[in-house]
């Protein structure tokens, strides 16, 4: 356990969520969530949950993201890049 | 949507082979250390949509097709529950794995490491590979039959 380190993680994932929710494009949304899902792993690891860490940056920070942004894709339509 | 450009599909063709020999590590040391069937599959999964992202639909088909992705759904499924339904066909309970006489392995922990990391969850892995394909190539566009 690194304290300096948990409580410099714990910061920049409330600073990500809020920021997640307060942005006003969607595609930054998304990739900010997966910047968040990135930092929780960070966060499992320290907790000594490896395992969850290992689902949190292979699910929350990889499919999910590929299924949003393709979800926002079919939902926005792609003239509006 | 149709092809990227040559510096994505090399670099993807050259990456996807190592993310897939990753994945099947993580499903076989699942028993024994951080991992299993499930992040493995995801793993698989994801270096799936990377090629599909890369060559379109039409050369993610070529590596695997409709019917194989139908038929590894199911088998990932059957290979677990048929785990499962063997250990009580030799006197145990469900997914009792030390039940099963394996021939030339006596002890039961051993026989339980090896299903649980051959079987169980090369299974899982199989399975959670071809759903997350599926997910995908449904919200891809042009991945379903219907549009």
């Amino acid at each position: 356990m690194i304290w300096s380190l948990d409580i410099a993680m714990l910061f920049f994932l409330v600073v990500a969520a809020l920021a997640a929710i307060s942005v006003k494009d969607l595609l930054s949304a998304v990739i900010i969530l997966s910047l968040y899902s990135l930092i929780m792993a960070i966060v499992w690891v320290e907790l000594r949950a490896v395992d969850v860490a290992f689902t949190e940056a292979s699910v929350g920070a990889g499919i999910t993201t590929v299924l949003f942004i393709f979800a926002l894709v079919r939902t926005t339509g792609r003239s509006e890049d | 949507m149709k092809e990227e450009d040559v510096i994505i599909r090399t670099v993807i063709r050259l990456i996807v082979p190592f993310i897939q020999i990753f994945g099947l590590y993580v499903i076989f040391h699942g028993g024994s250390g951080p991992g299993g069937g499930f992040q493995g599959g995801v793993i698989l999964a994801a270096s799936m949509i990377l090629y599909v992202m890369a060559f379109g639909v039409t050369g993610g088909r070529r590596k695997l097709t409709e019917k194989t992705n139908m038929i590894m759904r199911s088998t990932g499924v059957l290979i677990f529950s048929g785990i499962g339904l063997l250990a009580i066909l030799f006197g145990g309970k469900y997914l009792d794995y030390g039940a099963v006489p394996l021939p030339f392995i006596h002890h039961a922990a051993e026989v339980r490491a090896l299903l649980i990391d051959g079987g169980v969850e090369v299974g899982i892995g199989i399975t959670v590979m071809a759903v997350m394909v599926t997910i995908f190539l449904e919200f891809y566009p042009g991945g379903t039959s219907d549009d």
